[in-house]
């Protein structure tokens, strides 16, 4: 708790005002196009060497959250800012330099590796867009990105098939680690792995950012993973965020009905929790449909009439900041 | 659980699978996929299957569901379906059985729907296959059994989404359909192949609480194929473990979890971030499933086993035991030291 509230005070890395992105979604000759609020107002901060946990079912925006937060995309309205410097106004030549601080994993290193280039090759790419210099200082370079990650020295020369899921995610990592980022964006690293090889790499996950000081934005919808993983936690429904808070918090006590919902529903080990507690209804609605009030009110199990009529705006209370009208009865 | 009343009967069990082996590839040089598998399901029984990717869950339901082709070959000592012979059997009476008898989902149900026709056609064309005499023959009775199948999945306005093309579909409500297409021969048994592994958590939630209401209503056993320990532990009845091909422990929910007998049930169960809670690292099963090339001559397990000694580089142990507890290890974990708070770590 307490290095929580240390951390909170220290500058943020990574800060996010009232993000936005919004899609033009063309439904065919003469019906126009549709608006897709993707991402709607999320504000969070994310200090140097912690962790942010997003979870959210799909559609609820994370992976276009990434996508704005690595660059890939300009958001349409808010401020996306890295260090104090504006991400989302920032021009070319400002993205170039900014995008080695931002790198990413994905979540399936059977289609993010290119099968036909070697590890060294694969681990080089990022030098020789943003760095160049001499090929023998690259290659040292690799090797010894690949000594960290847990790749032996012969994998230099080998191709992406020739290794086990697990190790193509080490292979993954050290990519992103190539051009030493401050930052690095893990889009459900591990959900595409066998149980015995997340282990592995949840744990290289958590030695790296020890030794290297990176901050995390992790996502994920496994909620073990991350009450193992996070120090905060963002939950996300329909393109904004409607919980988030200290990992402690948010587990012991979460306000909103929908965090309340996806842990009730997250299957669990533990006798006590075997037998199931309420299910929630219905699926998340299409982020097509025009909405009035709050985006999770048909699914929600307290919702009153003025949860129709009224948006609920994020509020504190204790340490978690929360969009619910019903948050503190 | 235990066939009592099936005294005049020895064989009372749904499916009895007795030392399966399936193997790819030359006869010279086979790629053994599952071997020395037995399975036993009781009527009305969920049976989880666990095991990571390669370790032969699917490839021993798709044997017992007929479905393995050449070069595929299947051998086993004794494999039966509701007390039919299925080694004796033709190939059309085993098309039959398995057919009506036994119902299957996959794990990602829009590329299981045909896209370019609608739910009802779909359903529709399953019954003319596979539904009762009526149903074979009448349209309106194709009709109306559709629709009491798709209330029968909770899928709100039936009428409507026999109309629907699966793109028109959620996932849950696409496995919802699924699943009434594989009601459609009244199975005794469904096989449920990673059915809720691309749903979303609230959404998995409603459709295993679908499945234990099936199975409490039409007394329908389950397989339940998945990798994912902490839905066995809500759902099933009883687990059984595979690894590398072979089944490495068998027993009933909660036992299996709070009392593993085989190590690798243990360092899997420790592998997982809920059982490391308040800890800074995960424990881990060190190196990696051996490929069908490279299994070791002893127990399957002995390179990554942290109990391991010279007896299990030697000799492969067998699996001993009964349906309700069977351990495939010479040194089973005793019951003592498996209390949660009191695990020998693996490093």
């Amino acid at each position: 708790m307490t290095a929580e509230h240390m951390s909170a005070r220290r500058a943020p890395l990574l800060e996010a005002r009232g993000l936005t992105r919004h899609y033009h979604l063309s439904r065919g000759l003469l019906r126009g196009t549709a608006l897709v609020r993707a991402l709607d107002g999320v504000s969070f901060s994310l200090a140097p060497s912690q962790t942010l946990a997003v979870v959210g079912e799909s559609g609820c925006g994370k992976s276009t959250l990434a996508r704005q937060v690595t660059m890939i995309e300009t958001p349409t309205a808010g401020a996306l800012l890295l260090d104090g410097a504006d991400v989302a106004h920032a021009d070319r030549a400002q993205r170039k330099r900014l995008r080695p601080q931002v790198q990413m994993v994905f979540q399936n290193p059977y289609a993010s590796l290119n099968p036909r280039r070697t590890v060294g090759a694969l681990l080089e790419e990022p030098l020789v867009i943003h760095r160049g210099g001499a090929a023998s200082d690259r290659r040292a370079q690799a090797l010894a990105m690949m000594e960290k990650v847990g790749l032996r020295r012969e994998h230099y020369g080998r191709y992406p098939h020739m290794f086990s899921g697990g190790q193509r995610q080490r292979i993954a990592v050290a990519r992103a680690l190539m051009l030493g980022p401050r930052l690095v964006v893990a889009d459900e690293p591990i959900s595409a792995l066998d149980v015995s090889i997340q282990a592995q790499v949840l744990n290289l996950l958590l030695d790296l950012q020890q030794e290297l000081g990176i901050a995390y934005l992790f996502i994920a919808h496994n909620l073990q993973v991350v009450r193992h993983i996070a120090d905060t936690v963002m939950v996300m429904y329909l393109g904004k965020a409607v919980e988030q808070g200290p990992k402690a918090a948010i587990f012991a006590q979460p306000l909103h009905p929908y965090t309340q919902a996806l842990l009730a529903s997250t299957p669990s080990l533990e006798r006590a929790r075997r037998t199931r507690a309420t299910v929630v209804a219905a699926e998340p609605p299409s982020p097509l449909e025009s909405r009035t009030g709050c985006a999770f009110r048909a699914r929600c199990p307290r919702a009153v009439d003025r949860c129709a009529e009224e948006i609920p705006q994020p509020r504190t209370i204790g340490s978690i900041t929360v969009a619910c009208h019903r948050a503190d009865e | 659980m235990a066939s009592g009343s099936a005294s005049a009967q020895p064989h009372a069990s749904l499916v009895e699978i007795a030392n399966l082996r399936v193997d790819f590839g030359p006869p010279a040089r086979p790629i053994v996929a599952v071997e020395g598998v037995d399975l036993t399901i009781e009527p009305g029984e969920i049976v989880g299957l666990v095991g990571e990717s390669g370790s032969g869950k699917s490839v021993t339901a798709l044997a017992l569901m007929n479905l393995i082709d050449d070069p595929g070959r299947v051998r086993a000592d004794r494999m039966a379906f509701a007390g039919r012979d299925l080694l004796a059997a033709s190939a059309s009476e085993r098309r039959s059985i398995a057919g009506r008898g036994i119902g299957m989902i996959f794990q990602d149900p829009l590329t299981s729907l045909d896209p370019c026709y609608t739910v009802g056609y779909q359903l529709d064309e399953a019954l003319r296959l596979s539904g009762n005499r009526e149903e074979r023959t009448n349209a309106a009775a194709r009709r109306d059994r559709a629709l009491a199948l798709l209330r029968e999945v909770e899928i709100a306005e039936p009428v409507a989404r026999l109309r629907a093309y699966p793109h028109q579909l959620s996932g849950g409500m696409a496995q919802r359909v699924m699943i009434a297409i594989a009601l459609v021969g009244r199975p005794q048994l469904l096989i449920a192949d990673e059915p809720t592994t691309a749903l979303d958590v609230t959404v998995q939630a409603q459709v295993l609480a679908l499945l234990t209401r099936l199975r409490r209503e039409h007394t329908m056993a389950i397989l339940l194929i998945t990798h994912d320990l902490a839905v066995v532990a809500e759902t099933a009845d009883r687990v059984v473990v595979m690894y590398a091909g072979q089944v490495m422990e068998t027993g009933e929910v909660p036992a299996i979890f709070e009392r593993p007998r085989h190590p690798y049930t243990q360092a899997l169960l420790d592998a997982l971030p809920e059982h490391n809670v308040d800890r800074a690292r995960l424990r881990t099963i060190p190196g990696v499933v051996p490929g069908a090339f490279d299994r070791p001559a002893g127990c399957l397990l002995a390179p990554r086993c942290s109990y391991a000694a010279a007896r299990c580089f030697a000799t492969r142990p067998a699996l001993a035991g009964d349906a309700a507890r069977a351990v495939r290890c010479h040194f089973p974990l005793a019951s003592a030291n498996a209390d949660p708070n009191d695990r020998r770590a693996h490093v």
